[in-house]
């Protein structure tokens, strides 16, 4: 489970590289969100990435705070969010890794929250305001319930680099610029460099996030990443009333 | 009223003193860095500039220039004597009201745009929820040269329109927030997330004692001017420590300012929260009296939260009360019991606000009134000198009083007249 089921997703990708959507669970109901996990499992995504919606998420910009404020609005908890993964896993293999803020996971209860997710079926954690200075009691609980604990790296993160990546699962988000998640019109021109010096520290496959919404830059990550997120972009498409199988035709089609 | 129990004052040792917070920012299990990757550079850079610029000789003869020629440092200590005969003990008030921009706000935010001016930062960034912070950044940047953008709920700026000109005037750039509750709390996520962006050529002046570290022991550190100058004051002046301080706590700036010079004395330090419409009403902003622990802004501290961890809007008829949390070293010195965190109603204030109005001729802010307002409820409690942090002037709050205070007056009604 977790850590082995994530690294085989991106050695038997369909894309390269491997395709990573993002959606919040709850936006606007649960139904939904479950529908479009299995349509983006099987349109092609490699790993889907899941938001439990929150009240002040501090990486995020625009489209996804707009996103939570809705999925919160429909009522949707942490509980919720583990039940939907229990319910999709009956149909979709590929590896789930939910993304939640610290204090969400602190409220649950960190030990009740990491076992519940095993046991359901998430493969990976993202804890976005969570750096690895204050991830060791985490980063316990997940190895011990074969759930990947995944390490964020900025382009600021250099000196650091070493430490985070000590001893890790999963893989490795690598946050493309500074800033908050949302799209940008062009990659950093220093991203190549940066994924080269996280490759030097790890054998973990490399995804890359924030401001990916355009195919033109699936393909220009390619041979550099393993992988690509892409979360604002999805939102905003389904907010608008477009339907996954129109954008996944329009990303990786 | 119910006598309350006085507990055994402990002070804490200056050497135990010393070791907080520690290496990752934490006061016991309160404090530390819970915040995005791509702040972490930026907080070392911060910690590394407090440890390596602020204490040096230079720094520290600057910050001293300009606080005594520009804020007007030290700040009066006023012996209030109607008013401690009409409480029955007495009480000197710190007079923050009388630094410039009327508040102990300027003394952090000048601080730490000198700090940012040694780092090479061209620009300076400020959440304001009612606006002080905000002008007192602003007011530094024009004083220094700086670019300033000023993040503030929409909400907020409707409410106090007249500090958005007035931090306009200033040059600031005032940028609406309109996500959630369009208040302080979305204006603190506004200038983190553009921080995060901006890490390069913009400093980050956090208002309170609040956030990751190490903006907790920063803004500790350049606020606490205000109790060394009251204690050295008040040895002066009267020849003792005061029996007892008393601050009020939002996030906990003016209070952390004052209470640390004393930590180590046998003095008894109060914290009053804003109790808003009453605690058992849940519309308050007492993050201590009234909360619990979770991780807000980048600390993990007490704060206002559902049973999921989403933040609760705070309460309070004083602006500069109304935040969510509070700094995570009060949350450590409550939890070691060495100050007590008490809270007062807008309703109290309102009192203190019109009984040291009318009995010394000083208009104070709705925050302080709430320190005032405690020593009024607890007078029999103490025996004194009682040192109250009147940390700003009541000339932002006036609107507010006329309007809740104002029916009473005219009609000259003994009481009850509020109309919000």
């Amino acid at each position: 489970m977790g850590h082995e089921r994530i690294v085989r997703a991106f050695q038997t990708a369909k894309t390269d590289p491997a395709f990573i959507p993002f959606v919040m669970a709850g936006d606007p109901d649960l139904p939904t969100t479950a529908r479009v996990v299995r349509a983006l499992a099987d349109g092609g995504a490699a790993l889907i990435e899941i938001g439990v919606p929150y009240s002040d998420p501090l990486a995020d910009g625009p489209v996804l705070q707009e996103a939570a404020l809705r999925a919160l609005r429909a009522g949707t908890t942490p509980k919720d969010v583990l039940e939907l993964v229990q319910s999709v896993r009956r149909t979709v293999d590929i590896p789930i890794v939910l993304l939640l803020y610290v204090n969400a996971v602190l409220q649950y209860g960190s030990e009740a929250f990491v076992r519940e997710a095993a046991l359901v079926g998430v493969d990976g954690l993202i804890v976005p305001d969570l750096p690895i200075e204050e991830s060791e009691s985490l980063l316990t609980l997940t190895k011990a319930h074969d759930v990947a604990l995944v390490p964020l790296v900025a382009p600021t993160s250099t000196g650091r680099l070493g430490r985070i990546l000590a001893d890790r699962e999963g893989f490795v988000y690598v946050v493309s610029s500074l800033g908050v998640t949302g799209k940008r019109d062009a990659l950093d021109p220093s991203l190549g460099a940066l994924i080269r010096t996280v490759r030097s520290e790890t054998a973990l496959p490399i995804a890359v996030g924030f401001g990916l919404s355009r195919r033109e830059q699936l393909v220009m990550l390619r041979g550099i990443a393993d992988g690509a997120i892409v979360g604002s972009a999805l939102v905003d498409h389904l907010a608008r009333g477009g339907t996954v199988e129109a954008w996944l035709e329009e990303m990786i089609g | 009223m119910a006598k309350t129990k006085n507990q055994p004052i402990r002070p804490i040792p200056p050497e135990e003193l010393r070791r907080y917070p520690d290496e990752q920012g934490r006061f016991g299990p309160y404090g530390g860095r819970f915040v995005p990757e791509t702040l972490m550079q930026a907080l070392m850079e911060l910690e590394e500039a407090m440890r390596t610029i602020v204490p040096t000789p230079s720094f520290q003869d600057r910050l001293r220039q300009v606080l005594a020629d520009y804020v007007g440092r030290p700040t009066p200590l006023s012996y209030a004597s109607r008013l401690s005969a009409h409480y029955g003990v007495d009480v000197y008030l710190k007079r923050e009201d009388l630094a410039h921009t009327g508040a102990h706000k300027i003394n952090n935010a000048l601080a730490q745009a000198l700090l940012a001016e040694r780092m090479g930062k061209r620009r300076l960034v400020a959440e304001t929820g009612a606006g002080q912070h905000g002008v007192a950044t602003a007011t530094a940047a024009a004083y220094l040269g700086l670019a300033c953008t000023v993040f503030m709920g929409e909400e907020d700026m409707k409410r106090q329109a007249l500090n958005v000109f007035r931090m306009q005037l200033l040059g600031a750039e005032v940028v609406p927030v309109r996500s959630g509750t369009r208040t302080l709390k979305e204006a603190v996520n506004e200038a983190l997330r553009y921080w995060s962006a901006h890490v390069d050529e913009a400093f980050y002046v956090l208002g309170s004692a609040v956030g990751p570290h190490p903006y907790p022991v920063l803004v500790r550190t350049f606020q606490r001017v205000i109790g060394d100058e009251a204690r050295a004051q008040m040895l002066s002046t009267i020849g003792r420590l005061p029996e007892v301080v008393v601050a009020s706590v939002g996030g906990g700036s003016n209070s952390i300012g004052i209470f640390y010079p004393f930590l180590s004395d046998p003095v008894r330090l109060i914290g009053v929260e804003a109790a808003g419409l009453g605690i058992e009403t849940g519309r308050h902003a007492a993050a201590l009296s009234g909360g619990s622990e979770g991780v807000l802004h980048g600390a993990r501290t007490m704060m206002l939260q559902d049973a999921y961890g989403h933040i609760r809007p705070a309460y309070s008829l004083s602006a500069g009360l109304d935040y969510p949390g509070v700094g995570p070293e009060h949350a450590w010195l409550k939890s070691i019991g060495r100050v007590e965190y008490v809270a007062v109603t807008d309703d109290e204030a309102l009192e203190a606000v019109e009984a040291l109005t009318a009995l010394e001729g000083i208009l104070p802010a709705l925050e302080s009134a709430h320190a005032l307002a405690y020593v009024q409820k607890a007078a029999e409690r103490f025996t004194g000198p009682v040192l109250v942090s009147l940390s700003g002037r009541g000339d932002k709050d006036v609107e507010t009083y006329r309007h809740r205070l104002g029916k009473r007056i005219w009609t000259s009604e003994g009481s009850g007249g509020h109309g919000a």
